[in-house]
């Protein structure tokens, strides 16, 4: 009797640890998986942008890379207007934030947001909201790299 | 152009994305911090050199995602850097990516102003 419930005990506590271990892995792994879809299919548009700047548009490396830059924030932006950007995030998740389209996300909705605290106070400073912070560590770090690159070049 | 080109661009964007995915899964960083994370990333894996194979490799795969904007701000701040010395430091990274965040200021505030937020359903 006593072996037999720590025998049941034993099972029980395997069976939490397998709920445990499994429910959450399996969740994090769909994520995944649709973020893998997703991210690579936002990137194989840019793909094509960046094919049509160089096959068709004939431009060079700069221009190549500031024009799939400049459609890809359009179609962010756009998106996220329609209210298209946001269902693709639910499902999506990491593979709609990491692109530069979820940049671009992120500076539409909540400049939308705050739109009736007017268009200076609300639209214009709330588009920044995490758009800044990118700058901010973006632009500081490339200016920190470009100082180190004329030292070590001196 | 080829379908490899494609197929790299999907392997390897899909790949970064899912890098964010895990840090948001398992470490509930918030996606702002995940953009700040994946910039700065890119800025400081492009001055080790490691990142420039990644784009020759995949090509959108690795500019598309927010490390790649973090690629073009660092590998145009060196590039200026080593060409016009401490003030290319400072105009090389904004001048790399000029079009993009000029894209999205405008871009950004136009559809903010067109659009009213949709309810959530």
């Amino acid at each position: 009797m006593d072996q037999k419930q720590r025998q049941k005990t034993a099972e029980e506590q395997r069976y939490q640890q397998r709920v445990n271990e499994k429910m959450p892995r399996s969740k994090t792994l769909s994520q995944c998986v649709r973020a893998f879809v997703a991210g690579g299919l936002i990137c194989c548009i840019g793909q094509a942008v960046r094919a049509f700047g160089e096959i068709t548009l004939q431009l060079d490396q700069d221009g190549v890379a500031a024009l799939t830059a400049i459609v890809m924030v359009f179609l962010g932006a756009t998106l996220t207007g329609l209210g298209v950007y946001d269902k693709i995030g639910t499902w999506a998740g990491a593979g709609s934030i990491v692109p530069i389209t979820g940049f671009a996300n992120s500076i539409v909705s909540p400049a939308m947001e705050f739109k009736r605290e007017g268009l200076i106070l609300g639209t214009a400073a709330k588009m920044f909201t995490i758009a800044g912070p990118v700058l901010v560590y973006g632009v500081g770090a490339s200016v920190i790299v470009g100082l180190i690159t004329c030292l070590v070049a001196k | 152009m080829e379908w490899t080109d494609y197929l790299w661009a999907f392997v390897i964007g899909g790949t970064i994305c899912v890098v964010g995915q895990l840090l948001i899964s398992l470490t509930r960083l918030t996606p702002a911090r995940i953009l700040v994370l994946f910039v700065t990333l890119g800025v400081v894996l492009t001055a080790l050199g490691l990142y420039e194979p990644l784009v020759k490799l995949a090509g959108a795969g690795a500019t598309v995602p927010l490390t790649g904007f973090g690629y073009a701000l660092g590998k145009g701040a060196m590039e200026a850097a080593m060409e016009k010395g401490v003030i290319g430091a400072f105009t090389g990274g904004i001048t790399a990516t000029a079009g993009g965040v000029a894209a999205a200021i405008l871009f950004g505030y136009l559809n903010a102003v067109l659009f009213t937020p949709k309810t959530k359903k």
